[in-house]
């Protein structure tokens, strides 16, 4: 039985091909992904949907934030009282103002119920993907395609929606000051600040999307094919 | 056996599984030799280990004791990667729900499995057009899964299966969702792919009427090989079944 065996295995060895090849092109995964999100696009939609809103938060609050650095680079005492009712706590020497902690406490708990969500969303659409990811590790996939593509599409899904969350609260910040202040909100401006906040706030996001699809994908790519086809009955 | 290489061959296999404290003894003992290009049936009442054994042969799960050889490798020695490659190039499956995957395209299903194989796009889509051909579907490759009938369906699973040229086909219950006629032509199909190519056929079923077209029957039972009949033996029994029904 033993030495039969090795001899039949030596056999089987020299008929194999050299290499053993698996792969996934990364066009071919882009477009996967890509497919993916837009056929079920109504359910990625809701999973963004808590990203966009948690993002334009942050780039709300740090857009503002750059408004009133504008006007108080103005150094002009009547805008400055017009700061103060407003809200802001501006010493008499200081010439900028930052978000308070309270503030910071805010966002930070935002977005961190958004990582909450984004990370159930994907849990259950990879329930829902079981049978999917059982076929194609039938057909051959290995983990990392799996873990590949459920990362393109959540980063995908974080660029989308984190850079339309940010757009969006960067606007509503504009328009909301401009309403407050009148037109000098607007020209007394830095637009180079607002462009790094809308920027930050599309990283922040987009890293979220990233850190809450990472526990769901690795339990989708750790599922063995076995499993994945019991789950239809 | 000494004419003919042995595809699968499957040695003194156990599997159990645990089920909370019980242990449960899919199969006791199971030793099965194929012959390349063999299309044969397990054939088995539900709950008999026809699945577990199915599993074992297809490389999807890993037996307890004993050893399952195909192409003479025993599949506990491989790693994920290389069980990867043996079901992407050695093994095409065909299962009773289909199993197509709903969001790409008839072609798309059927060119993955060449796409993980390293093969490129335009190659792939080419053979895959072939591949549909050659299942009846020439004209309908762009469709999506939900547009097409589950013969159809089943037919697209054909034709993926087929993709990379692999030596074994598994099918299991492939015609369990089928109405009797749709059943007869997936049957009909595999056994020509099984002639015309050499391919290995192996189907886990109890669909009667698998038993016409099958090279050989094995009949599972309580975890056990209960007995294995071939093509000349078989028209006896099935007249048995007839008149057990």
């Amino acid at each position: 039985m033993v030495d039969d065996g090795s001899v039949a295995n030596e056999g089987a060895r020299s008929e194999a091909p050299p290499n053993r090849l698996l792969v996934l092109p990364i066009k071919k995964s882009v477009e996967i992904a890509l497919k993916s999100i837009r056929v079920r696009f109504f359910r990625s939609l809701i999973t963004t949907i808590s990203l966009v809103l948690a993002v334009s938060f942050l780039s709300f609050v740090n857009v503002t934030t750059d408004v009133a650095n504008g006007l108080l680079a103005k150094e002009d005492p009547g805008l400055r009282r017009v700061l103060i009712r407003s809200g802001y706590d501006i010493a008499p020497e200081e010439n900028s103002v930052g978000s308070s902690p309270k503030l910071r406490w805010i966002i930070i708990l935002s977005l961190m119920v958004c990582v909450v969500g984004i990370v159930n969303a994907h849990l259950m659409a990879g329930t829902e993907r079981f049978r999917e990811i059982g076929t194609m590790k039938c057909l051959g996939a290995l983990d990392r395609f799996i873990l590949k593509l459920f990362l393109l599409e959540a980063g995908m899904q974080g660029l989308a929606g984190a850079g339309a969350g940010a757009l969006l609260g960067a606007l509503f910040s504009l328009f909301n000051s401009f309403i407050r202040f009148g037109n000098v909100a607007l020209t007394a401006l830095s637009w180079a600040d607002v462009g790094q906040s809308v920027l930050f706030a599309i990283l922040v996001g987009f890293i979220l999307s990233l850190v809450g699809v990472m526990y769901p994908a690795i339990v989708a790519a750790r599922m063995q094919p076995v499993e994945a086809m019991r789950t239809e009955e | 056996m000494a004419e003919s290489r042995n595809i699968v061959r499957v040695s003194g296999v156990t599997k159990t599984f645990q089920l909370g404290k019980v242990e449960v003894k899919a199969l006791t003992g199971v030793d099965l030799e194929i012959a390349a290009g063999c299309y044969l049936s397990i054939m088995g009442p539900s709950g008999s280990g026809k699945s577990t054994l199915f599993n074992m042969i297809g490389g999807l799960d890993k037996p307890t004791s004993g050893r399952v050889f195909i192409d003479e490798v025993d599949i506990a020695q491989l790693d994920a990667y290389e069980l990867a490659w043996l079901r992407c190039r050695k093994i095409g499956y065909i299962f009773q729900t289909f199993n197509i995957i709903q969001v790409m395209t008839a072609l798309e299903n059927v060119t993955l499995p060449m796409i993980f194989g390293g093969m490129n796009n335009d190659e792939a889509i080419e053979k895959g057009i072939q591949l549909l051909e050659l299942v009846g579907l020439g004209d309908r490759y762009l469709h999506k899964p939900n547009e097409l009938s589950g013969g159809q369906q089943q037919r697209v699973a054909v034709a993926r299966a087929l993709a990379n040229d692999p030596a074994i086909i598994l099918a299991d219950e492939p015609t369990g969702n089928l109405d009797l006629k749709t059943g007869e032509e997936i049957i009909a199909l595999l056994k020509q792919l099984s002639r015309e190519r050499n391919v290995t056929v192996i189907s886990a079923t109890h669909d009667f009427k698998m038993l016409n077209v099958s090279d050989q029957v094995v009949w599972i039972r309580d975890g056990r090989v209960d007995k294995i009949e071939n093509r000349d033996e078989l028209s006896i029994s099935l007249g048995d079944i007839g008149t057990k029904e």
